[in-house]
């Protein structure tokens, strides 16, 4: 019972928080929502018992993503005044996609069983997490670090400023 | 299971349509990127809630969420580069001002 | 007296004994542990804070040929008390072109993300927050959250001083949150836990002093100038330069709001002293702490406040670092020091060889990896001297 009605609290924050962060005015107010909604989606993480992930989504959305885009916001400073509408003008349109999205997708999900199976999670999640990293998912893993790299400097040669 | 694996699913839904809501209609750069990550949130509790629900022994559904996280953060990195880059030779992030190549 | 008994744990079992002796279900007994835990958490982070603002204010005021607060009880003691009383009475200004609810957010925040962190914080043997079997990991996802606060009240002051001191927080503190994090995880990879009080108790050997400073100095010296910048303490306290951008992101605060950033402020020093004292000085072990376990807190509390004077004798005799120094020491020495080494522990564990023989093989290691770093710094800093004289001598005249 407890832990339902702390899903319904941390969900009606969370979709509450992603409500301010597309329809704020205030571009920096969106991103406060923004980390709002990350560090909900990290309690339901936590929820669902996986303990590495909401961490790690508190480390990297809230630490990384969230900081950058805040920063972004205050090195891009003169349009975050109040100039004109926050929407374009095909808001109306993708309200109604999205919740036509919405709708379609809950009723798929009431309907749908998808067969849960009640088992438990195994004690030392993280430790198998950690050893799956390095044995089945090794190549994934290698992948996925060789993306970062390229990312990271290809964010750099792009956002370097050229001194003639 | 005290919680329904429906109750996670409506609400990654909800969370995914409102980042779509976000993508679609939001005018600054910085935001649609906003709403990108959100639907990217809820992309990874759908992955989470099936793992806790069907599979917990296996940890295919953790792993998957943790590659989403690092996509995620490389993604953002890139995105705000371009637009920093944008704004420094346009002075403004708004999407629909940005129409050069439009004849 | 059986000394043996000296345990802080038994008042826990004791207290634990007498609610379920009044019949109350495990459910709310485990309420009752939680709030009773964080509020004692809590009076005694305000406590500290007096304590810690005192010692820093009299050594700093030593090492600088001054007596400090000498006024307001013995040795100036009351000398918080009186600042406490003081800021509260102080008007609390919020500026016209504030963002308010984010302006008052901030403090909040602050002092938020620094108790939070003290949840994970071992006192002594199994005297715990909450011991979490992903500790280091939660420390650094909570210290990321501090980042924010700053942020947060550097944006929304709504002044230039402040929001440049924000873009430092950016810069300084994602930087230094690297190489703080790869020299905790080496005392994690040899310990095989990432548990604060399983770290501690990894570092039992050699009579209670088998301390892992003693084989990985170089991660500790890491990670202890990392935690400095992460502390925002001199020399890396360029938030608040004063003589650049006045007091930083906190500029527009005064009164109470003022008095949570500098809470924060000093409690975030102790609490980076704490893990650095977990991790590498072996947190509550010692000689004798086995027989009477109660000495675990004194030894503790003991090694928290050596690392914090360190500090404050850092900060009281090193001058502030320009801030492209500052980043280029993070991302041109201290980062790839803490790589290399991560990689050569990992590697050397690896190996498989008897605990003596591994234990010196780490400690020769830190040392040739703290060498090399050392010549390769002043070799680059004679080039760069040299070149710079080359570029600012003066034209000789022409024969």
């Amino acid at each position: 019972m407890a832990q339902q009605a702390l899903f319904l609290i941390m969900a009606v924050f969370t979709l509450g928080m992603a409500l301010g962060t597309v329809t704020s005015r205030n571009i920096f107010h969106s991103a406060l929502f923004l980390v709002g909604s990350f560090a909900g989606v990290a309690v339901i993480y936590f929820l669902l018992e996986a303990e590495f992930v909401g961490v790690a989504q508190i480390i990297i959305y809230i630490g990384a993503i969230a900081t950058l885009i805040i920063f972004a916001i205050m090195l891009s400073r003169s349009v975050t005044g109040q100039n004109g509408s926050p929407m374009n003008r095909q808001w109306a349109f993708a309200a109604l996609g999205a919740a036509l999205l919405f709708a379609a997708l809950a009723w798929l999900f009431s309907r749908v069983d998808f067969g849960s199976t009640a088992q438990p999670v195994p004690e030392d999640a993280i430790a198998l997490i950690g050893a799956g990293l390095v044995t089945e998912y090794v190549i994934p893993f290698e992948v996925a670090s060789i993306l970062l790299l390229v990312a990271l400097v290809g964010a750099i040669l792009i956002a370097r400023e050229r001194h003639s | 299971m005290v919680i329904p694996l429906s109750w996670y699913l409506i609400l990654a839904a909800a969370l995914f349509s409102i980042g779509f809501f976000g993508v679609l209609a939001r005018r600054n750069a910085v935001a649609v990127l906003m709403g990108v990550e959100l639907m990217l949130n809820a992309v990874n509790i759908n992955l989470l809630a099936f793992w806790r629900a069907i599979h917990p022994a296996e940890l295919t559904g953790q792993i998957f969420a943790i590659f989403v996280l690092t996509v995620a953060a490389a993604e953002a990195a890139v995105g705000l580069a371009l637009i920093i880059s944008i704004y420094r030779s346009r002075r403004t992030i708004q999407v629909d001002a940005l129409d050069l190549m439009k004849g | 007296m059986d000394l043996s008994q000296l345990d802080l744990r038994l008042i826990g079992v004791w207290f634990n004994n007498m609610l379920a002796g009044a019949g109350l279900a495990p459910g709310i007994i485990s309420l009752i542990n939680w709030v009773v835990g964080a509020l004692l958490l809590l009076i005694f982070a305000l406590t500290l804070a007096i304590a810690l603002i005192w010692i820093e204010r009299k050594l700093a005021a030593r090492l600088q040929d001054r007596l400090g607060p000498n006024r307001v009880g013995p040795y100036g003691l009351l000398q918080m008390v009186a600042d406490v009383l003081k800021l509260l009475t102080k008007e609390d200004i919020t500026p016209l072109e504030a963002d308010r609810v984010t302006y008052n957010l901030a403090p909040a925040l602050a002092v938020f993300q620094v108790m939070m962190a003290m949840a994970v914080i071992p006192f002594a043997n199994g005297v715990i927050g909450a011991d979490v079997n992903i500790g280091v990991l939660y420390l650094m996802a909570i210290g990321s959250v501090g980042a924010m606060a700053a942020l947060m009240a550097g944006w929304s002051s709504n002044n230039k001083y402040a929001l440049v001191g924000g873009f430092r927080v950016v810069a300084q503190l994602l930087s230094y949150e690297i190489p703080l994090v790869m020299a905790m995880l080496i005392p994690v990879l040899v310990a095989g836990t990432m548990r604060m009080n399983g770290l501690a108790e990894a570092q039992g050997g050699w009579f209670g002093l088998g301390w892992y400073v003693w084989t990985l100095p170089t991660a500790f010296l890491i990670f202890f100038i990392a935690a400095l910048a992460e502390g925002e303490r001199a020399p890396f306290d360029l938030l608040e330069a004063e003589s650049e951008i006045v007091a930083g992101f906190n500029i527009e605060y005064s009164g109470m709001k003022f008095a949570w950033f500098y809470l924060a402020f000093f409690l975030n020093s102790w609490v980076l002293a704490a893990v650095g004292a977990t991790i590498f000085l072996g947190g509550w072990q010692g000689p004798f702490v086995a027989q009477i376990p109660a000495l675990g807190v004194i030894y503790f509390i003991a090694k928290t406040l050596l690392l914090f004077f360190i500090q404050a004798w850092v900060r009281a005799t090193f001058p502030r670092l320009r801030i492209d120094q500052m980043m280029s020491f993070c991302w041109k020495v201290l980062v790839p020091m803490a790589l290399l080494l991560f990689i050569a522990v990992a590697v050397t564990l690896k190996l498989g060889l008897p605990q003596p023989v591994q234990g010196v093989a780490l400690l020769g290691l830190n040392l040739v990896i703290l060498l090399a770093t050392l010549a390769l710094v002043s070799r680059a800093q004679k080039r760069s001297v040299g070149a710079g004289k080359r570029a600012f001598a003066p034209e000789l005249p022409r024969l």
